[in-house]
This record gives structure tokens, C-alpha cells and sequence, in this order.
């Protein structure tokens, strides 16, 4: 695999630096190399934020931010229309979205053509089994689906290290369903 | 060559540092947190805690006194580590000469931080280049596997009996110290075996007392100075002797700076730190091009190692130095001025210009990057100079 | 570091300046700082020894019933004749 580069949004506390480390841990096992990195500013609970991973077969040398991801991951749907979230965006790239609405509709409201789309309801998932609206986990599931950036296996592996017992066996579930209803288009 | 097995970790710049702490056996850590630091010494206040660590962590009520604490333990004999940052830097800048001074071989993490006026948290050289000439041995990571390597052989290069001075290790202020990278990690013997308990030539003991720190007048502090100025620049030997025999247990071959792609360059960018990477990237490509360019990233910018950059920059003809923090007032700025400096006693004509870039964590884009290696190429094409001095992306 | 004789350079000096011969600042004599001398009557003396605690170089020597001045280090500064009750310590000029 080249260079995949994933950008992430959300808001603060809804855990996108550990999503986005999460996914990179995951890539470790792999056997590949990855980057895990915060936009780094005053993280406040709230304010939209932003995660970076880079994930590669070969050593990563770049050390600046992700200005053309390959894909973009939205955990928060609220920040669809307020962020430009497929700023600088790679032709052919990817947008996986916490959306209650479809692909079909998310990829007129971002006007986009040559970007393939997949939305998830990761807050439904998360209150039915988490039971509690902590959804940035079921969209890693959402992304395994719409692109195998990383092997389930690993990604379970980590999830249970981070989170030991029944919490991380809960989001092990989240990250199942997610995989299991996320739905996209070319 | 016996390559140990090594397992791989994901770690950021300030947990990999501590991770290397923990296995280099520390005595005494005597830190105050300060962004972006503060993982990097919470991480082992935790490995203490929880016992995985014999140490004392010493909690002090500034960074001033963190250094002094880590002075006196270190001449008491312990193998002492600190990390800081930015102000917390400049608070225990005279401590700083008295480490160096007294040659206490304390290591430092630093997480390169800007400084203020006007506050910023952000990742730029200004702390330490305001430190640059305090007798430390200096060293700059270009990544977090490199931040884990320099730390064990900080220690060896500190305690050994020809060098006995402090050492920091710097890592870009949350570029490196906040980033998850690959560390493939030495196990736990095998960092024993290479770092044995420390073995002090000299401690204050009760039992057996003398004097350090005492007054010294014009009759005999030049010549303790000079001894202090003569040992530093001979370090560069044990520094090398030491990356020797850390590649022969992990593999990973360091030295006192790195050369690549410089073969038969024409073009160049110098620089330290994470910016290496990201122009290594850019020059990989631009050969891809066959356009004719090199980096050169200096590992140890204290003692700065004058003869191998100038083997190292060959036949360059044009070489763009990137700063990463202003020398306010001066010609050019604190690392530009070392090269030209370096390039006027070995009689080197090269075609040198000094970009200033990423203060208080501007990010510095590999477009940046490519557009000075294109301005370098026409440089060395024409053997004309525009500017002395740039300042990248900066508005006007 | 006496004041006279040979030197030493840098490479045979301990490091970082330490003084690796503990109580070597006897050998430093600062008794020729002074210019004026502190002399005792013994005969006004009460023994009651303000000199010796005042003495911020402990150059007052306590003797068997009286006071002495150790002159290798006494820099002449007049507290032990300012604090004595008695006014028994009078301060000369030094002559040479």
C-alpha cells in the first residue's frame, strides 16, 4: 500500500485523537508504518477539531500536515455545512460520514462527483449497544468497510487493549455493526 | 553483527522518551510540567508510581529549581533526567552553565517550544538556539524513533569519563512530541548490558568532602573554562564511538549528522529536526525528476561538527540553511550562521542563503519545501544570490 | 589558590573547578587584606567572648581565660572592637 493519508473531524471530547490512534495502532500490527497526529491548537470541549493518520508500507518521512487526504472521516455530523470538510480532498478520494441520511444525499450536499461516499448512523449503534452517545469508534467500523485501510483483526486487538473488558467488547460490537450498516457510493 | 530482536511500539515523542528513561535506569527525575511537554515527564511520574520504575521524582516548584535539584543529584553520583520546554527553558537557563560548568552529566528532553512575547505553545527552535551556547551537548531528533535512540545513547555519551556534560535531546514541540510513529524498541537487558549503572569519577560524600562550585578567580576560570570548551569539542569522538556501538545492538546507524542524496548534489537544504523528513520526502521526489539535490540534517548541532559537514556538503553548489528561530539583530540566524561560519575556515565556496520558517508552529508545507529546493537548483545554475535572507510564507 | 608560584594549566586542573582537597582555603591567607590591625588589652578583656561570636572570619582564637586575634586571617574589619562591651579591642594602621 502507498501513502494513505486520513483526515478526521469532529469536536472536542468526542475522542478523535484516539480514533485516530486507535486506527494507527491498528496499522502497526499490520506490519505497516503510521503517523498519528492532533491539528494542534487549544483543544476545547466542543470546538470543531481536527485528526490526522498517515499509513504506509514504507517508512514515513513527511512530518507536515495533511493538506490532500485521501480520505476524510466525519465523526460529528453537525460539522457537515459548518467545516469544509473535503477541503483539499484527492480526486478519487473518500468521505465516511456519521450521517442518519444516505450516501446518495450527503454526496449532492457536498457537490461532490469523482469521491466515493459512505454514511452510518454511528449514534443509533452507539446508544443500542454502548448505551451510552460515544460514536467515534463505530465509524472506524464505518471506514473498514468503505476502504480495508487496516485488518479487523488488528483493529479488534487494539480496541481490547485500550479498552479492557466488557466497554471494549461493547465497542468491539459497535465497530461490527458499523461495518455490518455502513452503506456507500461509487 | 548481532541484531537483538526488537518489538514494535506506537508511541509519541514524549512517551517514547520516557519509555527510554524508564529503561536506562534513572535515578532521580526532578521535573515541572510545561506543554508540550508535560506527557513526557507525567509518563514516568506513572512509571514510578505504579513501580516500574526505581527512581525519585523529585516534584519542584520550578523549572530553575528542577535543574538545580538535578544538578546537586547529579553530583551526588545519580543518573538524572529532566525534560522542559520554551519558558520553562529559559527559567533554568544560568542553571544550564552551572550543569555544564560543574559537568553534571544530566540528559534533557526538550519539546522545542516557541517563546514568548506573544504567548505561544507552538513548535519552534527559539528555546533552545537561546540556550545554544551553555556547554550542552545538543542533539535534534528528526522523529520519535530517533527521540527513543538518542536518549540511551544520550546517557552513555554523557557519563562517559572523556565527555562528563550534560546532553539535551530535542523534539519538535508537538510535531514530534504529540505524533503516534513506529518505535521499534530495544529490550530491556539489552539496554543494561549497553547502558550499566553509571560510574561517577568524582561525588560529594560526606565522608570523604570537597569543594565544587567554589569561587574562581581571574587567575584560574579561564582555564577551567577552557577545559570545560576543549571537552565539549572532543565529544564529537566518544559521540560517534557511541552510535557505533548502539548500531551494532539495534541496526540503526546514527552519527553526528546525515547526509542524504548528497553524493553529487548540486542543490541542498541543511536543517534539524522534523523538517528533514518532510525535505527528504521532497528531494526523493524531485530526484525522481533528476534534478540534482541532497538534505543534510545535523544530529548533533552541539558540538557543531565542522569537518563533517564539509565532507558531507561534497561539490554542492547552492545550499538553502532552513532556521527554525530568529537571532534577532544578527547577520543571519543561529544555524545558518554556524555553516557560513564553518564554510569560511575550510576556504568553501558555496552559495549559501538562510530561510527562516514554521515559528510558533507554523507548519511548513512540502510545497514550501520544493519551492526553496527549486530557488536552491537555479541558485547553483547561475551562481546568483537574491536574497541573503528569506522568510518563508510569512505575510506582508 | 596561593598567589604565587607555578600555575597549573587546564589540562591539569581537576574538573569543573571542584577543590578535590577539602579545607584547602586555609592555605589562603587573607590576613594581608587588612589595614587595620586589631589589638586586645588583655587587661580590659572580661572574657566574655561577643568577639568570637561576631568574628565573620572566625580569626578570634578562645584561649584558656582570654581572647586572641589569628592574624593569618583577621582582614582587619573592626567588628570584634565595635561590638567589645568594654572597649578593650583598638584598631591600628597597619604599617610595612
Amino acid at each position: 500500500m502507498v501513502l494513505v493519508e486520513v483526515r478526521w473531524h469532529g469536536r472536542g471530547g468526542q475522542g478523535i485523537v484516539t480514533v485516530s490512534r486507535i486506527l494507527a495502532q491498528a496499522a502497526l500490527l499490520d506490519g505497516k508504518y503510521a503517523q498519528s497526529f492532533p491539528e494542534f491548537g487549544p483543544e476545547r470541549r466542543g470546538a470543531p477539531v481536527t485528526g490526522y493518520t498517515r499509513i504506509s508500507d514504507e517508512p514515513i518521512l513527511i512530518h507536515s500536515q495533511i493538506y490532500n487526504p485521501n480520505i476524510v472521516v466525519v465523526v460529528d455530523p453537525t460539522l457537515i455545512g459548518k467545516v469544509d470538510v473535503i477541503r483539499g480532498l484527492s480526486p478519487k478520494g473518500l468521505v465516511v460520514a456519521h450521517a442518519s441520511r444516505g450516501p446518495d444525499e450527503l454526496k449532492k450536499i457536498l457537490g461532490v462527483s469523482d469521491v466515493s461516499v459512505y454514511t452510518v448512523d454511528a449514534m443509533k449503534i452507539a446508544l443500542e449497544v454502548l448505551g451510552r452517545p460515544i460514536y467515534n469508534t463505530a465509524m472506524l467500523g464505518a471506514l473498514l468497510k468503505a476502504y480495508p485501510l487496516v485488518t479487523m483483526d488488528s483493529l479488534v486487538k487494539v480496541i481490547r487493549e485500550r479498552f479492557p473488558g466488557a466497554v471494549g467488547e461493547k465497542n468491539v460490537a459497535a465497530i461490527k455493526r458499523a461495518y455490518e450498516e455502513a452503506i456507500g457510493v461509487e | 553483527m548481532v541484531i537483538f530482536m526488537a518489538k514494535v511500539m506506537g508511541l509519541t515523542g514524549n512517551e517514547a522518551i520516557a519509555y527510554a528513561v524508564k529503561q536506562c535506569n534513572v535515578d532521580v527525575v526532578a521535573a515541572y510540567p510545561i506543554t508540550p511537554q508535560t506527557v513526557m515527564v507525567e509518563v514516568i511520574s506513572e512509571y514510578i508510581y505504579n513501580g516500574e520504575m526505581d527512581a525519585e521524582f523529585i516534584c519542584v516548584e520550578s523549572e530553575h529549581s528542577a535543574m538545580s535539584a538535578c544538578i546537586g543529584a547529579s553530583l551526588a553520583g545519580a543518573r538524572v533526567f529532566t525534560g522542559t520546554a520554551s519558558q520553562g527553558l529559559a527559567l533554568m537557563h544560568e542553571m544550564l552553565y552551572i550543569a555544564s560548568g560543574l559537568r553534571c552529566p544530566i540528559v534533557m528532553g526538550v519539546a522545542n517550544r516557541a517563546l514568548s512575547a506573544p504567548l505561544n505553545i507552538h513548535g519552534d527552535h527559539s528555546d533552545m538556539m537561546g540556550s545554544r551556547d551553555c556547554g550542552w551537548i545538543q542533539i535534534y531528533a528528526e522523529n520519535v524513533q530517533e527521540a527513543y535512540d538518542w536518549t540511551i545513547q544520550a546517557f552513555k555519551i554523557a557519563e562517559d569519563p572523556r565527555v562528563l556534560l550534560p546532553v539535551s535531546v530535542n523534539i519538535d514541540g508537538f510535531i514530534l512530541s504529540h505524533c503516534v510513529e513506529n518505535v521499534f524498541v530495544l529490550e530491556d537487558d539489552v539496554v543494561a548490558r549497553f547502558l550499566p549503572p553509571r560510574k561517577p569519577l568524582i561525588t560529594i560524600d560526606p565522608t570523604n568532602p570537597i569543594t565544587v562550585g567554589a569561587m574562581c578567580l581571574p587567575d584560574y576560570y579561564f582555564e577551567v573554562k577552557f577545559q570545560q570548551f576543549q571537552t565539549l569539542n572532543e565529544s564529537l569522538k566518544v559521540i560517534r564511538e557511541v552510535t557505533k556501538e548502539y548500531e551494532s545492538l539495534s541496526g540503526r546507524k546514527y552519527d553526528v549528522l546525515e547526509a542524504y542524496a548528497m553524493e553529487d548534489a548540486e542543490a541542498a537544504i541543511l536543517c534539524i529536526g522534523s523538517t528533514a523528513g518532510t525535505a527528504k520526502e521532497v528531494a526523493k521526489g524531485l530526484r525522481r525528476e533528476g534534478k540534482k539535490v541532497g538534505v543534510v540534517k545535523l544530529w548533533v548541532y552541539r558540538p557543531f561538527p565542522q569537518e563533517d559537514l564539509i565532507k558531507a556538503l561534497g561539490d554542492v553548489k547552492a545550499l538553502a540553511v532552513l532556521d527554525r528561530a530568529f537571532s534577532f539583530g544578527a547577520p543571519f540566524n543561529a544555524l545558518c550562521s554556524d555553516v557560513i561560519s564553518t564554510l569560511y575556515k575550510y576556504r568553501k565556496d558555496i552559495r549559501v542563503f538562510n530561510c527562516v520558517y514554521g515559528l510558533g508552529g507554523r507548519d511548513i508545507t512540502p510545497m514550501e519545501i520544493r519551492g526553496i529546493f527549486e530557488e536552491t537548483l537555479e541558485i547553483a545554475d547561475t551562481g546568483r544570490l537574491k536574497e541573503y535572507v528569506r522568510f518563508i510564507g510569512v505575510r506582508e | 589558590m596561593s598567589e604565587t608560584g607555578r600555575k597549573m594549566g587546564w589540562k591539569e586542573l581537576p574538573i569543573g573547578g571542584y577543590l578535590l582537597e577539602p579545607g584547602s582555603s586555609m592555605k589562603y591567607k587573607t590576613g594581608d587584606w587588612r589595614a587595620f590591625r586589631p589589638i586586645i588589652d588583655q587587661k580590659k578583656c572580661v572574657n566574655c567572648l561577643l568577639c568570637w561570636i561576631y568574628c565573620p572570619d572566625g580569626a578570634i582564637i578562645r584561649l584558656e581565660k582570654n581572647v586572641d586575634v589569628n592574624y593569618d586571617y583577621c582582614k582587619g574589619c573592626g567588628i570584634c572592637a565595635n561590638e567589645c562591651p568594654v572597649k578593650c579591642i583598638s584598631m591600628v594602621e597597619e604599617k610595612w
